[in-house]
C-alpha cells in the first residue's frame, strides 16, 4: 500500500514541477514577443519626430536642400515598409539612421540653428529615440537569450520539446553599413 | 544565504526566549508575530515616507527632458513594465537613490547637485544602478532585513532583561525541576550571551547583505548600459565629493548610490559600512572585459586576487556580452557643465513655482509665487516688466 502512495506522491511532484517549468517558458516567450513589439514602438516614434525636425531645420539651412530631402524620403520609405518583412525593414531603418547622422553632422555648421531652443529639444528627443531603439533591441536580444536558455538547458528542455517551445532568433545586424555605426567626429 | 542566517538568528532568539516562558514554540511564534507586524507596517508605508523626508520634488517629462529620457531608456533596457516616478532633491550634495517595494511602483530620486555634475553617459550609469536596485527587489530585501534586524534587537533587549530579572528573583516556572539545576544555569548563560551578541552579529550580516547587493547593482548597471565606464566615471566624480547629504539617516543609507555617511579618508572595506569602497567599485568596473554578470564576477575576482565571486551563481550565464564599442549618441547637442548648472538651476526654480523673467539687460528675475504686484523692476538696469 505504501508503495502506491509513494508513486502517487512522486507523480504529483513531477506534475507540479512540469507546470512550473511550463509557466516559466510561457512567460519568457511572451516576454520575447512583447520586446519585439517594443522595438516597433520606438521605430514609429522616430518616424513621428522627423518631419518636425526637418521643418525646424529648413528655416536655417537654406543651402542643404538635398540633405533635408534625403532625410524626408528615407523616413517616408521606412514608414511605408512598417508592415513589411524584417529584412526589408531593417534595411530601411538602417538607411534612415545613416541619413539622419549625416544631417546632424551638417548641423554643426549652423550655429544659429544649434542655438535654437526648439531644435535643441528636438535633437535631444531624436538622440534619445535612437538610444531607445538600441536599448529595445538589446532587451529583445536579452529576452531571446533567456528564452533560448530555458528551451535548451536541462531540465526545462524536456518540457519545451514536449510542448513545442522552440528557440527564437536574435536580432542580428545584417546590414554591414549599420554594423559599423557612423562615428561622427565634431572636432574641427 | 546571509538573509537565511539573519532569519536563523531571529528564530534562535525566539527559541531562547521561549525557554524562559516554558515553551520554546511560544517563543518562536512570538518572534515571528512581532516580525510580521513590523513588516506589514514597513511594507505599506515604505516609499512615501522616504521621499517626503528628503523633500524630493516629482518631475514630469517637460520639466527635465534629458533626465526623463535617460530614465526611460534604462526602463527599456532593464525591462521594467512601468515608468518609475522621477524626483529631484534640492541639495548640492551628490547622491541618488531608488525606492519602491515592487518594480511597478518604483521611484528614482537624484540630487540637483549630481544632476548638474554628470554628463549623459555618467547619468545613465547612475540611473541604471538605481533601476537595477528596483528590478532586483533590493528595496524590498533591505527593508525586510532591516525589520528583521530591528526585531532581533528588540527581542534580544527584552529577552536579556527577562533572563536577568528572572534569575535574580529566583522564581522559575520551567518544566524540569530538581535534578536539572546545573543544566539550567548553563542554558541561561548561553542564552544571555546569545542575547547580547545576536544584535551585533545581525548588524554585521545586515551590512554584508547591503554590500553584496551593491555589487550586484553595479553589475546590472554595466549589463543594461553595456558601458561600465559610464558608471565608473560617475563614481569617480562622486568619490571626490565630500558633502554630506542633509536628509539621509541610518535607515535609508543602503538605498543611496554611495554611503551618505562616509567620512573623509575612510579607505578599507569597513565591516560597518553599507557600501563597498568607491575606489574598489571603480576598479572592478574598469577591469571588465565584457558587459555580462560573468564578466563582472571575473573582474571582481581579478581585483581581489582570486577567491570567491560576488554574484549569485544562479544569475551567471556562461559566456560574455560585448561592450558597446561605439557610443550611441554623439556629442552634438549635449550641454557642458556650465550649461548643465544653469539648466538645473532653472528647473529647481520652476519646480518651486517661481516665475522666471528674462530682462533685456541679461539678468534673470526670479519672481516668487506669492508676488502680488503687477509689475517688477529689474535690480540691474531698472526696466520694469509685467508679471
Amino acid at each position: 500500500m505504501v508503495a502506491v502512495y509513494i508513486i502517487v506522491g512522486v507523480v504529483v511532484v513531477l506534475l507540479i514541477l512540469f507546470l512550473i517549468i511550463y509557466n516559466g517558458l510561457v512567460k519568457r516567450r511572451n516576454q520575447v514577443k512583447n520586446s519585439w513589439a517594443q522595438i516597433d514602438v520606438q521605430l514609429k516614434r522616430r518616424h513621428d519626430l522627423i518631419p518636425n525636425l526637418v521643418e525646424t531645420a529648413k528655416g536655417y539651412m537654406k543651402h542643404e536642400r538635398e540633405t533635408l530631402e534625403s532625410v524626408t524620403n528615407a523616413r517616408n520609405l521606412a514608414q511605408q515598409l512598417s508592415s513589411a518583412g524584417a529584412g526589408e525593414r531593417a534595411k530601411a531603418e538602417g538607411e534612415l539612421s545613416s541619413v539622419l547622422s549625416r544631417l546632424l553632422a551638417v548641423v554643426e555648421n549652423y550655429p544659429d540653428l544649434k542655438a535654437n531652443q526648439n531644435f535643441l529639444a528636438l535633437q535631444e528627443e531624436l538622440a534619445s529615440t535612437e538610444n531607445k531603439i538600441s536599448f529595445s533591441r538589446q532587451y529583445y536580444n536579452d529576452s531571446v537569450l533567456r528564452y533560448n536558455n530555458q528551451t535548451q538547458m536541462f531540465p526545462s528542455n524536456i518540457v519545451a520539446s514536449m510542448t513545442g517551445f522552440k528557440a527564437s532568433e536574435f536580432f542580428e545586424v545584417t546590414l554591414a553599413a549599420e554594423r559599423e555605426a557612423p562615428k561622427v567626429s565634431f572636432t574641427q | 544565504m546571509l538573509t537565511i542566517g539573519m532569519g536563523a538568528l531571529l528564530l534562535l532568539i525566539g527559541y531562547f526566549l521561549g525557554l524562559y516562558f516554558g515553551s520554546a514554540i511560544v517563543g518562536l511564534v512570538i518572534a515571528i508575530l512581532v516580525w510580521s507586524v513590523l513588516s506589514l507596517v514597513g511594507y505599506f508605508q515604505g516609499d512615501s515616507l522616504l521621499l517626503t523626508m528628503s523633500r524630493a520634488k516629482k518631475i514630469k517629462r517637460d520639466d527635465h527632458p534629458r533626465l526623463y529620457n535617460v530614465v526611460e531608456e534604462m526602463k527599456i533596457a532593464s525591462g521594467l513594465e512601468k515608468m518609475p516616478n522621477i524626483y529631484i532633491i534640492d541639495d548640492p550634495a551628490l547622491n541618488a537613490f531608488a525606492t519602491g517595494r515592487d518594480p511597478n511602483r518604483a521611484s528614482v530620486a537624484i540630487t540637483s547637485g549630481l544632476l548638474q555634475k554628470l554628463n549623459r553617459d555618467e547619468l545613465q550609469g547612475v540611473i541604471a544602478h538605481e533601476i537595477s536596485h528596483v528590478k532586483n527587489r533590493d528595496v524590498l530585501l533591505m527593508a525586510m532585513c532591516s525589520i528583521l534586524l530591528g526585531t532581533i534587537v528588540l527581542l534580544a533587549w527584552y529577552g536579556s532583561r527577562f533572563l536577568i530579572f528572572g534569575s535574580m528573583t529566583g522564581s522559575r516556572r520551567s518544566s524540569s525541576s530538581g535534578g536539572g539545576g546545573q543544566a539550567q544555569i548553563v542554558i541561561l548563560v548561553v542564552a544571555l550571551v546569545f542575547m547580547i551578541l545576536a544584535p551585533i552579529m545581525a548588524q554585521f550580516i545586515y551590512f554584508a547583505i547591503s554590500r553584496k547587493r551593491e555589487y550586484l547593482a553595479d553589475a546590472s548597471a554595466a549589463l543594461y548600459t553595456r558601458y561600465p565606464e559610464g558608471l565608473a566615471s560617475a563614481l569617480e566624480k562622486l568619490g571626490t565629493s565630500t558633502g554630506q547629504l542633509k536628509s539621509a539617516n541610518k535607515a535609508t543609507a543602503p538605498m543611496y548610490i554611495i554611503n551618505p555617511f562616509r567620512k573623509k579618508g575612510m579607505k578599507a572595506s569597513d565591516l560597518s559600512s553599507t557600501h563597498p569602497p568607491i575606489s574598489e567599485r571603480i576598479r572592478i568596473l574598469r577591469a571588465m572585459a565584457g558587459a555580462s554578470f560573468n564578466d563582472y564576477d571575473q573582474a571582481y575576482r581579478q581585483v581581489h586576487h582570486g577567491g570567491t565571486g560576488v554574484i549569485p551563481a544562479a544569475s551567471i550565464a556562461a559566456g560574455t556580452v560585448p561592450l558597446a564599442t561605439v557610443k550611441l549618441e554623439g556629442e552634438a547637442g549635449e550641454p557642458n557643465e556650465i550649461q548643465r548648472a544653469r539648466e538645473t538651476s532653472d528647473v529647481m526654480w520652476r519646480l518651486s513655482n517661481y516665475n522666471t523673467i528674462t530682462c533685456d539687460c541679461g539678468a534673470k528675475l526670479r519672481v516668487p509665487p506669492k508676488f502680488k504686484e503687477p509689475r517688477i523692476k529689474c535690480p540691474h538696469c531698472g526696466r520694469t516688466h509685467p508679471v
